[in-house]
């Protein structure tokens, strides 16, 4: 038996063990139970290990994982800076699209309305110089038809004048520059003066006597005098006024540059307009405001304000039509909504007031009637400029024939003379003796000495613009011919007055005439200057200053009168 | 570890060389299988196809060259699979207590040294242990497991090129004769 058993070892520890097994299984089989002592010891010997396992695998893990989620983290953290980055000048960008947007339909607007025929130009640039210069670079230049000399404007007002045009760009002087001059009129009382940049944002309008009456808030306009700016342009308004002897101290905020020089109008061909008697339009493109917050569909904001009650209702043409339906069924003691399917509508017949929905929802133009509380659209005609004057933007072409004399002494007419004659100009004027005047001419009388002394050098002067067409002013030539579009200070000046306009048609003539006749005006300013302290001795003081700088833009033909 | 010197058939069973194991690893390591069969697929489904317990008993049963030491071990390493699952107890013990006999039976003519030997075994012992399950699942159980043929033999090779590079590993374990 050992033997067998020795023998048959292995195959009997087999059987025994399968048959062990066997017998296990047939027990859990037939009775349906399990035999928990053997799982107990399995699971007790692995979960523990499991557990290790698992809190290893955990820990390490998770270092790995907010290893790279920090890491992440720092990596997400630059790219959402970038992005942010990238989205702030985005928006800028867009912002600056709009504006710019905006601007264009604004200048679209302007020429539509004027008469003037206009270039617009970008500004690209700015010029170099002292920090009271006020030069910009515009994108157009001689290749696109600019000139020298021509002006500058936007919707909002003047901006300048080129004073150089390159072929591909031209440089203008803006109305802050302390050379800048150009002749202006305030609004009311059509008082005559000359625009004078000082380096700042305010200028300063000079000659404009103590006795006529300029408000703070009035508007100025170009006053076509100064042959560059054609009249009826707005310049600006009126921020301060100091009384005094014999001008006022008057400063002027430029109503075209307070909102940045970006897009402006070259004035390619000016036309004289009418000045406005109404208050300016300071938005040319109106932006319908947004609806009120509680103005939601079922709100009762829009009903509150019935139509036609005084204030005009506000929100889009759907909401004033349904403000006429709701104040109809208010009359009839309607309830909207409670009547069931079926139910008796309101009467509708009769729509009281019901207003006319804008075509396509454009914005008001030209003679509409801008909403209650938003501000006026250019060329919006406001009731009190309905008769006889009309804004602008609804003025028909000013009709052609000389411009309306002016009502102060300011002469403004001179335009673009050359030195000398502005020396005579000067000596003509019959104004009241003002002090300052007086002064003046005696700070002029010795340069008008030199002058006449030193007649050479003007002579040379007078004789190149005399003998140089296409140098010499055209509003020169004009005067001597007696044109018609000049005005009559011109024409009467052209025609044979003692000061200056003979002394121009002798310029034009022989510079030879010339040195006596400036050593005449310089003796005759001289007596003026020492006899009469208090002798007015220059309305042409004034125009003075605007030829100066109309001298520094170069001489070319001057806007027309329609 | 030196391969025999070609050979895969031994002469008789003296020729071949009985391995020896340390107490732990012999512990450790079927533990470790179990482990790796219940621990490893939550994590990597993929490696769900992994019979690590069947070749860690096979693996000692081939090396042991004792039919008894091979058939207690797939029986103790079968049984506990058998805890872990929802199966009966002693439907893997019965079929690696066959396994690990039969290799061991093997293990005894066979030059286990040899990869190509251990890449056979392995791939023929995989296809008896699903065969075997299979069989016991039907006639003990009364459960009719599908086969599927391809892709009993596509895994059978994966275990046994698995089993190849376990044995390997394991084999540095073994201590020194």
């Amino acid at each position: 038996m050992e033997g067998f058993l020795n023998r048959y070892r292995n195959i009997t520890v087999l059987l025994l063990v399968l048959f062990g097994q066997l017998v296990l299984l047939a027990y859990q089989v037939r009775n349906e139970q399990d035999v928990p002592m053997i799982r107990v010891w399995t699971v007790t010997a692995v979960t523990p290990v499991a557990r290790v396992l698992e809190g290893a695998r955990g820990g390490s893990l998770g270092f790995v994982r907010n290893y790279i989620l920090l890491h992440n983290a720092d990596a997400e953290n630059r790219q959402l800076r970038e992005e942010n980055g990238r989205l702030k000048l985005e928006n800028t960008f867009l912002k600056n699209e709009l504006s710019r947007a905006d601007r264009a339909k604004a200048l679209q607007m302007f020429q539509a309305q004027t008469e003037s025929k206009m270039l617009a130009a970008t500004v690209i640039a700015t010029g170099t110089g002292s920090s009271t210069s006020k030069v910009v670079y515009v994108d157009r230049g001689s290749s696109a038809g600019v000139m020298r000399g021509m002006a500058v404007v936007t919707p909002d007002g003047i901006v300048g004048k080129v004073i150089a045009a390159y072929p591909t760009a031209s440089e203008v002087l803006l109305v802050t520059d302390p050379d800048f001059a150009a002749g202006v009129v305030s609004q009311k009382n059509q008082a005559r003066g000359t625009l004078k940049g000082e380096g700042r944002p305010l200028c300063r309008v000079d000659y404009i006597p103590g006795d006529v009456r300029v408000e703070a808030g009035e508007w100025f306009y170009t006053s076509g005098d100064d042959r560059v700016f054609p009249r009826g342009f707005q310049v600006g308004v009126v921020k301060s006024v100091k009384p005094g002897q014999p001008f006022q101290e008057i400063l002027v905020e430029p109503s075209g540059i307070q909102r940045g020089v970006d897009d402006v109008l070259i004035l390619i061909n000016g036309v004289h307009q009418e000045i406005p008697d109404a208050p300016a339009a300071n938005q040319p493109v109106y932006i319908a405001p947004n609806p009120p917050p509680a103005a939601a569909p079922g709100g009762q904001q829009q009903t509150d304000a019935a139509p036609g009650a005084g204030g005009a209702p506000q929100g889009t043409d759907a909401d004033r039509l349904r403000q006429v339906y709701k104040s109809v069924g208010d009359a009839q003691h309607y309830t909207f909504g409670d009547g069931g399917v079926g139910g008796r509508p309101a009467d509708f017949k009769n729509l009281p007031g019901t207003p006319q929905p804008s075509s396509g929802g454009a914005p008001p133009g030209r003679g509409a009637q801008a909403p209650a509380g938003a501000p006026p659209a250019q060329g919006a005609q406001p009731p009190a400029a309905q008769n006889p004057a009309q804004p602008q933007g609804t003025q028909p072409p000013a009709s052609p024939g000389p411009v309306a004399a002016p009502r102060t002494q300011t002469p403004g007419a001179e335009n673009a003379a050359p030195a000398p004659r502005k020396q005579a100009l000067g000596t003509e004027g019959s104004a009241p003796a003002p002090r300052k005047q007086a002064s003046d001419a005696e700070g002029a009388t010795p340069s008008v000495r030199k002058q006449a002394s030193g007649a050479e050098g003007a002579a040379a002067v007078v004789r190149t613009q005399a003998s140089g067409l296409e140098t010499a002013a055209p509003a020169v030539r004009k005067q001597a011919s007696g044109s018609e579009s000049v005005s009559p200070a011109l024409r009467k000046q052209a025609s044979g007055a003692e000061g200056a306009a003979p002394a121009v048609r002798k310029q034009a003539a022989g510079a030879e005439s010339v040195a006596p006749a400036l050593s005449k005006q310089a003796s005759r300013a001289g007596g003026a200057g020492t006899a009469a302290p208090k002798q007015p001795p220059a309305a042409g003081r004034a125009p003075e200053d605007v030829r100066k700088s109309n001298q520094a833009a170069g001489d070319r033909g001057g806007p027309s009168n329609r | 570890m030196s391969y025999s010197d070609g050979r895969i058939l031994l002469a008789s069973e003296r020729e071949g060389q009985v391995s020896r194991f340390r107490a732990w690893v012999m512990l450790l390591v079927p533990l470790a299988a179990i482990l790796f069969q219940v621990y490893v697929p939550l994590f990597f489904q993929f490696l769900g196809f992994l019979e690590m317990p069947l070749l860690v008993v096979l693996y000692f049963a081939l090396m042991r060259r004792s039919q008894i030491s091979g058939l207690l071990v797939g029986a103790a390493v079968g049984l506990a699979q058998d805890s872990l699952s929802k199966n009966p107890l002693g439907m893997f013990g019965i079929v690696n207590t066959l396994v690990g006999y039969f290799a061991a039976s093997i293990g005894l003519r066979l030059d286990v040294d040899h990869p190509f030997i251990r890449l056979l075994l392995s791939f023929f012992f995989y296809l008896f242990h699903q065969g075997m399950y299979w069989v016991l699942a039907r006639a003990l159980l009364g459960q009719h497991l599908g086969i599927e043929w391809q892709k009993l033999l596509m895994l059978g090779a994966l275990n046994a090129v698995v089993g190849i590079a376990l044995f390997h590993f394991l084999d540095r374990l073994r201590q020194p004769a």
